[in-house]
């Protein structure tokens, strides 16, 4: 087995909006090792939530390719899970049936059941099997979306803003236990943020893409140990090498500000 | 003020009398108004009998037993026209909003045929079916049918997309998306077309035995008609309003427990 989980080959992506070709992505080229915490980052429209899309086959790239596994995607992999931005949860199921829910069905009766008691505990929601999602706090619910995207045993774990809609407290929370989940499950992981420090503080490189057409610009390595304290200088070096990065030249002097 | 009310605390028990007294207020003065100008002779009393009178033929119909049982054979129709109706409505909603192809292939029926009115289409079942049951039956079949299809159609058209893109990643098998996904996501939109279809389907049964029938609530009020008993009619017509009112009702309960199941409402 190699290295290399995931490989995106020169990959392509347009959209066509009113009879106009809007170049998305143009020309991506990344490779993802096994186990790899990746953080993909960039201003809104700089099609980094459509690199998450091309990799689940929601989309289907204009050209180039990417490679799980050394084969190519011809459709949703089984060892790709997703977590997104809401918990898309069904409202009408409970928290233990959601997870149950996108589980194979091979997968006997009572080893699901084991499973999903499992990821409950490793989510920290013991207690709230029974409850609807409407019974649950926004936290709570992404906490559900990951343990359903958890329990499913991905090999790779892509993750579109999963805590962008929470607020600052929960958020550094969530970011703690992915960090601890990561750790314990080895799963690879990769991103989709707009916060520079929630990149840092969980990646093993940042992925800095900008907009118009979508290509990467750096990719910033970071190889602080874990866990990071997030008002460290080594942090804070990191955090303005994104900075630079993500902003043209003409503008420094206004990060330099902001910095 | 008309929009936006405050919150106000919970109403007092006598204010929720008061709000009772004033709901009745306004029908009891008009039956009491009523009734003092049919006995004053302003108006003939053949052609508007008093409240009284009404209750008296109201009593006398159902200690003999006639409206109950002219209530049950509507009642009967209605239920055999509204099963086939609505089960015919969910089934061709659920292809035509599933497959693009036969929404397409289906769309000019249903735009041409859905504005005829189902009282225009009783000359015709009789042509076809005869007087009886079966064109009786067809005008509650058609009746059930469209606002079954139309809010099926609207209910899985209305999916979350989200969902569906979930469904997709997590590579949920077809059957599994339409009978734990779009179903469920649905149910709340069919259920109002269930209610709106039982109520058409109520209104196309009394018109149905008005002019094909010799039996039901509908006949009984064309009977009367011949017999010139404006009692019995008035009370007839009213009694159609009550027990569209209750079925209503009924099936509001029964909509109201399911959809919040489905919209995930807890309790």
């Amino acid at each position: 087995m190699s290295d290399t989980i995931l490989k995106i080959d020169h990959l392509k992506k347009d959209f066509i909006i009113k009879d106009q070709t809007v170049e998305v992505l143009k020309d991506i080229s990344l490779d993802v090792r096994r186990g790899e915490f990746i953080s993909l980052i960039g201003s809104s429209g700089c099609g980094k939530s459509t690199i998450l899309k091309l990799i689940t086959n929601l989309e289907d790239p204009t050209s180039g390719e990417i490679l799980i596994d050394g084969e190519p995607v011809k459709g949703p992999s089984e060892k790709v899970s997703m977590i997104f931005q809401e918990s898309r949860l069904f409202p009408w199921l409970t928290a233990e049936e959601n997870i149950e829910f996108t589980m194979s069905k091979k997968i006997p009766v009572n080893d699901r059941r084991e499973i999903v008691k499992k990821h409950i505990e490793l989510v920290g929601l013991n207690g709230f099997e029974k409850a609807v999602p409407s019974q649950l706090s926004g936290g709570m619910q992404q906490r559900v979306s990951i343990a359903r995207a958890l329990a499913t045993n991905p090999e790779i774990l892509l993750l579109d803003e999963p805590f962008g809609a929470l607020d600052a407290f929960t958020r550094i929370n969530m970011q703690e236990e992915t960090l601890k989940i990561w750790e314990k499950e080895k799963t690879t992981m990769i991103m989709v943020t707009h916060d520079i420090d929630e990149a840092i503080y969980l990646s093993d490189r940042i992925v800095v893409l900008s907009a118009k057409p979508g290509v990467i610009k750096d990719i910033v390595n970071v190889t602080l140990p874990r866990p990071r304290d997030r008002s460290s200088l080594d942090f804070m070096n990191i955090r303005r090498k994104v900075m630079l990065a993500l902003y043209d030249k003409e503008s420094d002097r206004n990060i330099e500000y902001f910095i | 003020m008309i929009g936006y009310v405050k919150k106000k605390q919970k109403d007092t028990p006598l204010k929720k009398l008061i709000n009772v007294g004033i709901a009745l207020a306004v029908p009891i003065c008009v039956l009491i108004l009523w009734e003092l100008i049919v006995k004053a002779g302003l108006v003939k009393a053949t052609l508007l009998p008093p409240p009284t009178k009404l209750w008296k033929t109201f009593c006398s119909l159902v200690s003999s037993g006639k409206l109950q049982s002219g209530l049950l054979i509507s009642f009967g129709r209605v239920v055999a026209g509204f099963l086939i109706g609505s089960l015919a409505g969910a089934t061709v909603g659920f292809l035509m909003g599933l497959f693009g192809i036969v929404n397409k292939a289906l769309s000019v029926f249903v735009n041409v045929l859905r504005p005829i009115p189902t009282i225009a289409l009783i000359p015709l079942f009789i042509i076809v079916f005869g007087i009886g049951e079966k064109s009786n039956i067809a005008v509650i079949v058609v009746g059930s049918f469209w606002p079954m299809l139309l809010n099926t159609i609207g209910g899985i058209q209305n999916v979350d997309s989200k969902l569906l893109e979930l469904a997709y990643v997590y590579r949920i098998k077809s059957t599994k998306t339409v009978f734990r996904i779009i179903l469920p996501s649905a149910v709340t939109s069919m259920l109002t077309g269930l209610r709106l279809g039982l109520g058409t389907a109520w209104m196309s049964v009394v018109a149905a035995e008005m002019i094909g029938a010799s039996s039901g609530i509908g006949y009984m009020i064309m009977f009367a008609r011949e017999l010139a008993q404006t009692a019995n009619m008035y009370v007839e017509v009213l009694v159609i309003g009550l027990v569209g009112l209750a079925i209503d009702r009924i099936l509001l309960l029964v909509q109201n427990k399911f959809s919040r199941k489905f919209k995930g409402i807890a309790g």
